[in-house]
């Protein structure tokens, strides 16, 4: 059993040797086969992706199409797909049909790309395992009694268990290079405004980030080449040119210098995943590259200006789900009040309420200043930290999650415990900057993550980065047991 | 011991873009419900907003013309709370730091005197939509037509000291922002609108008293009576003993009452931050310079103008430059009759609004077109009608349309000149008259009206009244 990225399957269907209507069709099945077993999808559109596998063979036999025409691919359930429904995970919006596709969506439309569902996350974004998902936890391939980290944790699954050779995501303070890191597989998450939000249902608007998860650094280039760039239906989406992403890939790298924030090496980080990353950047320096130790001495207080950013935020962001337009709406209200409470209260399950509930308070009179003000000025110490360190390096590295997978609810329970899994992503998010992260060892047979992360618009770097190490060693191309089958 | 009335006058002015504040959708009003509602207008998941450059343009505008700072940088903000036409559960609005900030602007009264009134701010915001209660019984109906349409609300300091000094004031601002053209001021389709912050002190007082806010005030009638209304009624609780609740109430037209909506406590903390899904508004010397670069002539400047270019009287000035359309309509007429300006001003402020006023049309819907009015005071000016026949031209330019000429010609109504046609009929009359005459000439000089106006209809009303002034005191005294 193989697991080929898209650069394989692109060459594959180039060289006439499949066609995508066999590739969709075998994801079906795979998907119809393990996905009862990992629940990495909550919707799968078969006619629609077999429909669309028709049209990119023709396109592929006319000599026409891009690298993406006709590959199998997945989006989170929190980017809209016209006619197909778009849950975020919540029984809030289990029946919601967008009338639009995002503009991810509709940009990897037009590259060819063959939609076959939507995955599974933990609700409207909401969690770092998965678990908060109305529609139940997603098994982690390598270890079906684990959780595959979240909140892309249905994408990560799925590519992970080779399902799908890739599926979007989205990072608002990890949700995409922690369960990347937890599934053995590579995340990446584009610098703030790079990729349009545009069609992307908000949880914390200035900290979400639309990226991809995928088996291999070359095959997120090819992807964020296609997903990127201005959008004017995003007043934030940055208008800058896109620079080549494949270009970059191979760009030697000795003589630069990679910093490793003296706080991301602590007692909190599992010795084991510490000495995997440490092994990895040794493959670097064979590379001629230089480790320089750095230090991001505001990086403790990343975790909680996040929880007061991100909350803040979503309270706000997630006021439109009243039961009055769109969504689950209770019946039977006698008055306006009561309709509110009830469908917000039966709609929303307990993390989001959590969090509706810390933000609302956060932005409340008398708090504010105590608060979210505090946390903005945080969050420019937070920034003005990592462009000291870019002053120095050109890079910086380390693990992506303090420990590897952990076991389904293990950490339901304990909120603080389940936050304290982003603190080496968040403070990312809070920069704004581009992270990535690629599968680099094991601790206790699980995958361990090395998070790279680069300037703003960087991504360039990065990939080639993470290019250069996946051409060294062999950890991404490796089998989770779900896949490999008994024995292997 | 007597009380001051304090008020301050929070205005909602719709501004007249094309297009919404935050989408593409169109703000036309009058159509069908939820046909002008696009999924950024209604809030669907995923959606943004996206910052209309022509509703910050007319900000500015208004911005210079109340001499005002304009922000180099503003920034939306959300305003927080659940209505269900308020389809996002928050309304885009400017809070910390509003685009335009410390204007002023300056009134005068029905008396004569002039006030200088404080403009704190001036912000952009959204419209929220719109709940039908009528027609839907025991039901509410939502009509998003309206959410999104750009707003400016414009808060004035509480420099106000009577309620004809808000309505001055009110009326102000609505000629202002009718003359930038940044709003149709239509008052009974909410395109312009209030809330009066109103509290009563000691005379001689420096606090403030506790004021109460009354909401959507859309006429400048209603804002008359409301304030005196919420004026007496403070009054009365204070000078009973009790205190003014600090609330939000609303005035009923119907009953010509104000009435308590919601008090201080049951407020909506509004949990107003920055909105993170659009940029600060940034705006430069260059970007300022080009709206003063497209700004008319104000309206203060017009009727300064009209009175140090053309002689007008004051009051004739101001009621011409009152709006911007009888402005132009008067300056039409002057290109067309050069040098009429007094006589067009007493025309226009006289037959023409009286015809308007009993037709109950605008200026903009006048029977009577600005060149053809030039055309009947060009008749006047060169003493082909009098100006008392002239208004009987005027009311069949009204009713019937046509030019000024061809009227008098057809209704034979040129003025007699000729002096010996003139003197035939004062021989007439003198002849008719013996009686009037001996009084005259017996000292009575008053008959000379008598005589003049027998002589006028004898002429029916075409003798050039000068002349036969003149005529007949040479033969009278001759």
């Amino acid at each position: 059993m193989s697991r080929p990225g898209i650069t394989q399957l692109a060459r594959a269907l180039r060289a006439r040797e499949t066609s995508s209507r066999e590739l969709v069709a075998g994801a079906l099945a795979r998907i119809e086969a393990q996905d009862r077993v990992l629940n990495s999808f909550i919707s799968v559109a078969a006619g629609q992706a077999l429909a669309a596998a028709d049209r990119a063979d023709q396109q592929l036999a006319r000599g026409e199409g891009g690298p993406l025409t006709g590959i199998p691919f997945a989006h989170k359930d929190i980017f809209c797909t016209a006619g197909l429904r778009t849950t975020c995970a919540s029984k809030m919006l289990a029946d919601f049909i967008p009338p639009y596709d995002a503009t991810v969506v509709s940009r990897l439309a037009a590259a060819g790309i063959v939609v076959l569902g939507k995955t599974n996350m933990d609700e409207f974004a909401m969690g770092s395992s998965n678990e908060t998902s109305f529609f139940g936890p997603v098994r982690n391939p390598w270890d079906l009694q684990r959780s595959p980290g979240g909140s892309s944790g249905g994408s990560a699954a799925a590519v992970a268990a080779g399902l799908v050779p890739a599926a979007t995501g989205t990072d608002t303070g990890g949700s995409i290079r922690q369960p990347a890191a937890l599934t053995g597989i590579t995340g990446l998450k584009p610098t703030y405004g790079r990729v349009s939000r545009y069609g992307m249902v908000a949880f914390a608007s200035s900290l979400d980030q639309a990226g991809i998860l995928t088996l291999s650094a070359e095959d997120a280039a090819l992807l964020l080449s296609a997903m990127a760039g201005f959008d004017p239906r995003d007043s934030t989406s940055a208008d800058l040119p896109v620079p080549d992403y494949m270009a970059q890939l191979g760009e030697a790298v000795a003589g630069r210098r990679i910093g490793l924030p003296k706080e991301f090496f602590d007692a909190g980080l599992d010795p084991a995943s510490a000495s995997a990353v440490r092994e990895a950047l040794r493959v670097y320096e064979q590379l001629g590259a230089k480790l320089v130790e750095i230090s991001l001495p505001s990086l403790a207080l990343s975790v909680p200006t996040y929880y007061i950013v991100a909350p803040a935020e979503c309270s706000s962001n997630l006021s439109r789900f009243d039961g009055v337009r769109f969504g689950y709406r209770h019946e039977g209200a006698q008055t306006l009040e009561e309709l509110y409470k009830k469908s917000r209260g039966e709609g929303f399950g307990a993390e989001v309420k959590r969090r509706i509930l810390t933000g609302t308070y956060v932005l409340s009179a008398g708090y504010y200043d105590a608060y979210y003000l505090k946390a903005q000025k945080a969050r420019q110490l937070i920034a003005r930290d990592f462009r000291r360190c870019f002053a120095e390096v050109d890079i910086i590295a380390g693990p992506t999650a303090p420990t590897p997978a952990f076991r389904l609810g293990e950490k339901v329970d304990d909120p603080v415990q389940m936050y304290l899994n982003d603190i080496y992503t968040i403070a990312v998010n809070l920069a704004g900057l581009p992270g990535i992260s690629i599968p680099c060892g094991y601790s206790t047979g699980l995958p361990v993550g090395l998070q790279l992360v680069g300037p703003h618009f960087g991504e360039g770097r990065l990939l080639n980065f993470a290019h250069l190490y996946q051409r060294e060693t062999d950890w991404h191309t490796q089998l989770p047991p779900a896949v490999a089958g008994p024995g292997a | 011991m007597s009380w001051e009335t304090v008020i301050g006058l929070e205005i909602h002015a719709q501004l007249a873009t094309r297009s919404k504040i935050f989408s593409g959708a169109a703000t036309a009003y009058g159509a069908e419900p939820n046909t002008q509602a696009c999924l950024v207008d209604l809030g669907y998941p995923g959606v943004l907003p996206v910052l209309n450059a022509e509703a910050v343009r007319m900000a500015v505008k208004f911005g210079l013309a109340i001499g005002a700072s304009i922000a180099p940088r503003s920034v939306f903000a959300r305003k927080n709370y659940f209505y269900p036409d308020l389809p996002k559960g928050y309304q885009i609005s400017q809070y910390e730091l509003p685009i335009v900030h410390d204007g002023r602007l300056d009134i005068e009264l029905e008396d004569g005197s002039t006030s200088s009134v404080h403009i704190i701010r001036a912000h952009l915001e959204e419209d929220a939509g719109k709940s039908l209660h009528e027609n839907f019984t025991g039901l509410t109906a939502i009509d998003l037509n309206r959410a999104g349409t750009p707003l400016i609300e414009i808060v004035s300091a509480p420099d106000m000291r009577s309620a004809k000094e808000a309505v001055a004031y009110m009326k102000k601002i609505h000629q202002l922002v009718r003359y930038l053209g940044i709003c149709d001021g239509n008052m009974q389709e909410g395109s312009f609108r209030c809330d009066a912050n109103v509290s009563v002190r000691r005379a001689g007082s420096d606090q403030l008293g506790t004021r109460t806010e009354t909401k959507n005030l859309n006429s400048f009638r209603f804002l008359e009576r409301a304030i005196l209304h919420e004026v007496e009624r403070q009054i009365e609780v204070l000078e009973s003993g009790g205190k003014v609740v600090q609330e939000t109430r609303l005035y009923d037209p119907d009953r010509d009452e104000t009435r308590s909506m919601r008090s201080k406590e049951e407020a909506n903390d509004y949990r107003y931050f920055p909105d993170p899904d659009l940029l600060p508004v940034v705006i430069d010397a260059g970007f300022i310079d080009a709206v003063r670069a497209g700004m008319p002539e104000l309206p203060d400047a017009r009727r300064e103008r009209f009175v140090a270019a053309y002689g007008l009287p004051a009051a004739d000035a101001a009621l011409l430059a009152a709006s911007i359309e009888l402005a132009d309509w008067f300056e039409a007429v002057l290109a067309a009759a050069p040098g009429s300006a007094r006589l067009a001003a007493n025309w226009i402020n006289g037959e023409l609004m009286a015809a308007l006023n009993r037709d109950g049309l605008g200026i903009e819907a006048s029977r009577v077109s600005p060149e053809q009015l030039a055309g009947l005071l060009r008749r006047v000016m060169d003493d082909t009608i009098s100006g008392k026949l002239a208004k009987q031209v005027f009311e069949l330019l009204w009713s019937e349309g046509g030019d000024a000429d061809t009227i008098i010609d057809r209704q034979g109504l040129r003025q007699i000149t000729d002096s010996s046609a003139i003197e035939a009929v004062v021989d007439q009359v003198l002849a008719a008259n013996p009686g009037q005459v001996a009084e005259f000439r017996a000292g009575k000089t008053k008959v000379m009206g008598f005589l003049v106006g027998q002589i006028m209809k004898a002429s029916a009303g075409k003798a050039n009244p000068a002349q036969v002034n003149e005529l007949l005191k040479r033969k009278l005294q001759g």
